[in-house]
């Protein structure tokens, strides 16, 4: 109790990362409760009210406080069905990645030689590569769709878990106690989740909270190339590429979408700054 | 002095205030914003339009399309015999055709038959050392069956070739006017061969049509001048340069600031705004195309005649016209557009109508609707604007007569594919009419050949009673004849519905008020000889 | 010295053939090949098919493409476009100078701009102007540029008119491309205003490709900068009565650019990753374009041959902003 405390003390200092954390919990209310929240469904489409502007330009009305889209769906609605959509791209990212990644840095760490040697050339080759061009080749083996384009940035963002993972994991293995451990016989898997795995958390939470924002950044990005959700699904950035043709003529079905991206992307990384500030003590000032 | 001054403008254009519209430097020059990037200079090797426009200035061809008409005239061919078997072309050139020149090269003679046999040889025969210069595949010339129909292409004398075709066929004379049946010049060939830069033919292209290239900046600008040596009415302009911008809103924004003078493919949305505009002019046309949602005929519940009709009642036309084609395009009640000839006026389409639909639907066997997948290309096509849109549509539409439908989509080379191979449920898909005959619609996309896996049709239908209609209508020769055989297969198609038919486009074309003298060409090109600027 | 830099250069070799594999594999992997593409409605018979996978070699078993692939390669050959026909090293260095250009400009923008920024926060630490940009640099740094590009050329293109909407320059002027830099090209050309035209076409794109590099290195600036001031050498410095400004400039930033070089080392992957949003949104003919355009037309030869420069390009600046690091920092040269 008191542990969490304190770092809720360290954390609250911050007051970024406290409106972060305001945002992201309010993201994840709305996301739950999108059902009662949204006006309308989001793929509902009011053929009699195409491409209405928002309630406070001429023109607009209550019924579509953020205006219609060019098929007369409701841009509030899409944009509060997207919020979930965009939080489980996040976590199902991170979780992918983090999984993968933490699963080929141990191994790296315990096998040692070759397989090490293996793992690590391999993180270098796709770190080598510019990540939105690599994440664009994989969706195009895999096929757009929004489970394919997760899938994709995962593997961009591989290289990072899998070297901090093992970074730590090495430091950690050359410490006494492990070495304590050892020699009272504990088997390498108990090892490497019980011993080494929970002193290596720190940083990785950081990494996973910051993940987070880039995975919607770079879906958003995919989505907006078309290479993401397909349509009629409102992922903000496939709602983006929809909206081109239209936005020189209205330009609500361009902004709103974006400043959804924009806002929850910034919530994450406030979050992100201040848990790393937190947890983190030899980089708190 | 100059060098400071526009230093000195640049410095003011950094703080925010650029200068816009300084295009009209020089006098005569015309900008014409296009859609893409040509793939090289060689109308042989090629297939899209976008190429076709940007080599079009260049090139002649034996035979010409009128400018804005299906009829041909004559190109460097100034007159032609046609034997009584119909098996035998003899091609009289003309004498004061000259070949433009490149930094490297000058001409030493003009055009002659030797440029003419060297053209279609490259194309033709394996032996010629162009054959497989630059990729090698000439799709159109096998597309039109030249391998199969060509005999023989002889010189007579300098000016004088004869061709010889295995059987008669009446469109030969239009498919000479077809882009890839360009003429390129022999001694060209030969010097960049000399020189050991063969592929240089394809880039650095030399022509004897009305415009010479002067530079291409890749994916940016092509500039051409008019070539003083052409041999037919000089261009009324000196400067023509397209400029590439593959957005729709980039285009307009352009023309809007005169930055260019003639526009292609507006977005549907701003047509009523360019309507507006005091300063542009708008053509159009109604394109030579159809747009379609296909059923697989061969894939349950597809077979079933009553789900067809029933999907064609379910589905509001009117709201797709009015959402994504919002005017630039008519609905479509037959395979053909309305300006072809044979067109029946007298079908009529089926009434927008759930409940009828879901009657059928529930006669069918289907009274809950079922599950189904929809496909929508990933690309923009001239017959349909934004396919995704128009399958939201859909899909909403089907939802209200109980049918789930799935949207689809790959790849646009991988959905063609698999489409033609008959995987998917409904598919959205189109055509654009070669040469302005309804052979050209009926066969490749409602015929019983293209209907196998793998073949051209998206419908893989292969209905005998129409079948037999449009094969007689093939083998006889008098039009009005074949006009009736044609009419009587869209009533076929129309009781049988292999598909549920979207609309034909109307190809719109925006310009600035000053320009005179453009010619809208029914078969979609882009040419610039006949303009002019007031 | 010599021998960390042999060691890196060592370490480079296997990546340099995993490269080369993983992006053989990678793009034969994606489904379709470059004959699919163009055939279109149409359809292409069976029998013409095969003539022309033949052609292309597409009928080899793939080890065996990849293995001419890799001789060609190792041979300093890199094939050419199925679309264009020309060498795709040729289309490279076309477009090269367009991508350099415009990331060379978002950098500069960034540092001109970053840095001060930074060390003004740094020196004004706790202050709102602080707190201020901070929060502004942080919303920077979690900008989709995709949309931030349409936002500006929508309200300073469409809506003011102010920049044109796309391009290198406007259509009318004729410019030599000897450089391949338009800045140059253009200065030199005979057109009056060409250059004027140039500057105006490249404003939004700076800006926009520029905006996460300058929010990265303010934010880097700043707490380097807090970093050194804090040092007993700065308060030595202030202590023998030097001029605030010339202990701020001359001891700290000097002292404080080593991680910022490191920062801007790292950020040339991520301002290819942005060039190639940034290019697509204003139109502009460079290198991420192509590819981008080689995908959809399943171009092998240009996409594996790019991507091969591309990987090729980070791992040199990688190289040398580890060089230049453990020159600047002998520690870790061990």
């Amino acid at each position: 109790m008191s542990a969490a405390l304190t770092f809720w003390r360290s954390f609250a200092v911050n007051r970024g990362a406290v409106l972060g954390l305001a945002v992201m919990l309010g993201l994840v209310v709305l996301a739950v409760l999108a059902d009662i929240a949204a006006p309308y469904s989001p793929i509902e489409q009011f053929r009699d009210s195409l491409l209405t502007p928002p309630v406070w330009q001429e023109g607009g009305t209550w019924h579509y406080p953020l205006g219609t889209d060019d098929v007369g769906r409701d841009i509030l609605s899409r944009l509060i069905f997207g919020a979930r959509l965009s939080l489980m791209i996040g976590l199902t990212v991170v979780t992918l990645a983090l999984c993968l990644g933490t699963a080929l840095g141990l191994t790296a760490a315990f096998a040692g030689g070759i397989v090490d040697v293996v793992i690590m050339r391999t993180m270098d080759v796709v770190l080598v590569f510019p990540s939105l061009l690599l994440a664009i080749v994989v969706v195009a083996i895999l096929g757009p769709g929004l489970f394919n384009a997760m899938m994709a940035v995962a593997i961009v963002f591989l290289p990072g878990y899998t070297r901090l993972v093992r970074a730590s994991a090495l430091s950690e293995l050359a410490r006494d106690y492990v070495t304590a451990t050892r020699s009272a016989g504990a088997g390498t898997l108990r090892l490497m989740f019980n011993t080494v795995l929970p002193n290596c958390a720190a940083p990785l939470i950081v990494q996973a909270s910051l993940g987070f924002s880039g995975a919607i950044l770079d879906a958003a990005a995919l989505g907006f190339l078309g290479l993401g959700a397909q349509p009629p699904t409102p992922e903000w950035g496939t709602m983006l590429a929809g909206a081109l043709q239209y936005y020189q003529r209205a330009w609500w079905v361009l902004t709103f979408p974006g400043l959804a991206i924009l806002i929850t992307v910034l919530a994450f990384n406030l979050l992100g700054d201040g848990l790393r500030d937190a947890l983190d003590p030899k980089l708190k000032r | 002095m100059s060098k400071f001054r526009s230093a000195l403008l640049g410095a003011v254009a950094l703080a925010g205030f650029a200068i816009a519209g300084q295009a009209t430097a020089q006098a005569k020059t015309l900008v014409y914003c296009s859609e893409g990037a040509p793939e090289n200079f060689n109308p042989m090797i090629n297939t899209t339009g976008t190429t076709f426009d940007a080599n079009k200035p260049i090139y002649d061809r034996l035979i010409n399309f009128k400018p804005g008409s299906t009829e041909v005239e004559p190109g460097l061919a100034e007159k032609w015999d046609v034997s009584a078997d119909g098996l035998t072309f003899v091609f009289h050139l003309r004498h004061n055709a000259k070949w433009q020149s490149t930094k490297t090269y000058k001409p030493t003679h003009g055009f002659n038959a030797d440029d003419v046999i060297f053209s279609f040889e490259r194309q033709w025969k394996d032996a010629n050392p162009y054959h497989k210069v630059s990729g090698g595949a000439y799709d159109y010339f096998n597309d039109m069956s030249m391998p199969d129909l060509l005999v023989s292409i002889d010189k007579i004398d300098d000016y004088t070739v004869k061709f010889v075709l295995k059987k008669p066929q009446a469109p030969f004379l239009a498919n000479l006017a077809m882009d890839f049946a360009a003429i390129q010049s022999k001694e060209y060939a030969d010097t960049l061969l000399k020189t050991g830069k063969p592929e240089l033919i394809d880039q650095e292209p030399v022509g004897t049509g009305p415009f010479e290239l002067v530079q291409y900046v890749r994916d940016a600008t092509i500039r051409y001048r008019a070539f003083p040596g052409y041999w037919g009415a000089k261009p009324k302009i000196d400067t023509l340069v397209f400029s590439i911008n593959k957005d729709a809103a980039v285009r307009l924004a352009k023309l809007r600031a005169n930055e260019c003078q003639i526009s292609v493919f507006p977005a549907p949305a701003d047509l009523p705004s360019i309507k507006a505009d005091k300063t542009l002019q708008l053509l159009s046309q109604p394109g030579l195309n159809i747009g379609y949602l296909a059923f697989n005929n061969q894939k349950p519940p597809f077979t079933n005649i009553k789900v067809r009709q029933a999907i064609n009642m379910a589905i509001d036309k009117k709201a797709i016209l009015d959402a994504v084609y919002q005017g630039a395009g008519v609905p479509a009640k037959n395979l053909i557009p309305p300006s072809l000839w044979s067109y029946n006026t007298k079908v009529e389409d089926y009434k927008y109508d759930p409940a009828a639909a879901k009657k059928l639907l529930a006669e069918a066997g289907f009274p809950d609707g079922f599950e189904t997948d929809l496909w929508a290309m990933p690309v923009q096509r001239p017959y349909n604007p934004d396919a995704k849109r128009i399958g939201e549509l859909m899909q909403s539409d089907l939802a209200k007569v109980g049918i789930k439908a799935k949207i689809v989509s790959y790849e646009w080379g991988e959905y063609r594919k698999r489409v033609q191979n008959g995987e998917a449920g409904m598919a959205e898909l189109g055509w654009t009419g070669d040469n302005g005959d309804p052979d050209n619609f009926f066969v490749p996309l409602a015929g019983c050949a293209a209907s196998r896996i793998g073949g051209g049709s998206a419908s893989k239908f292969c209905n005998p009673e129409f079948e037999a209609l449009i094969q007689k209508a093939a083998e006889i020769t008098n039009q009005s004849e074949r006009a009736k055989l044609y009419e009587q297969a869209q009533v076929v198609m129309h009781r049988e519905a292999p598909f549920f038919l979207i609309a034909h486009s109307v190809v719109y074309l925006p310009m600035r008020a000053n320009v005179t003298g453009y010619k809208m060409s029914p078969l979609g090109a882009h040419e610039f000889t006949t303009v002019d600027l007031k | 010295m010599l021998r960390f830099l042999l060691r890196r250069v060592t370490l480079i070799i296997p990546t340099f053939i995993g490269v080369t594999l993983a992006s053989f594999l990678l793009i034969h992997a994606v489904p379709g090949d470059p004959i699919e593409v163009r055939v279109g409605e149409h359809g292409i018979a069976p029998e013409r098919l095969a003539i022309l996978r033949h052609e292309f070699g597409l009928d080899q078993p793939l080890w065996k493409q990849f293995a001419d692939y890799e001789v060609q390669v190792a041979s300093g050959h890199l094939g050419a476009s199925t679309v264009t026909h020309q060498p795709v090293w040729d289309e490279f260095l076309t477009l090269f100078p367009a991508t350099v250009e415009l990331s060379v400009c978002a950098l500069i923008f960034a540092l001109v701009i970053g840095l001060p920024l930074g060390v003004i926060a740094a020196v004004k630490r706790g202050t709102a102007f602080d707190y201020g940009l901070m929060g502004v640099s942080v919303t920077g740094a979690s900008m989709p540029i995709f949309w931030w590009g349409l936002m500006m050329i929508l309200v300073f293109s469409v809506s003011l008119g102010w920049t044109p909407v796309a391009g290198r320059i406007g259509d009318a002027f004729f410019v030599e491309p000897w450089s391949g830099f338009m800045l140059i090209d253009s200065w030199f050309s005979d057109d009056d205003g060409a250059f004027a035209s140039a500057v105006s076409h490249l404003i939004l794109p700076t800006i926009v490709l520029g905006t996460i590099p300058l929010a990265t290195i303010a934010r880097m600036t700043r707490s380097a900068m807090l970093e050194v001031l804090g040092d007993d050498f700065i308060r030595t410095a202030r202590a023998k009565g030097l001029s605030p400004l010339r202990v701020v400039i001359v001891h700290a930033l000097r002292n404080a650019l080593i991680p910022v070089v490191t920062v801007i080392g790292l950020q040339v992957g991520a301002l290819l990753g942005g060039a190639i949003l940034t290019e697509t949104i204003f139109a502009w003919p460079g290198v991420g374009h192509w590819l981008i355009e080689a995908i959809q037309r399943r171009d092998y030869p240009v996409l594996q041959g790019g991507t091969l420069l591309i990987a090729v390009l980070v791992m040199a600046v990688n190289l040398g902003v580890d060089v230049t690091y453990g020159f600047l920092n002998p520690r870790i040269r061990k």
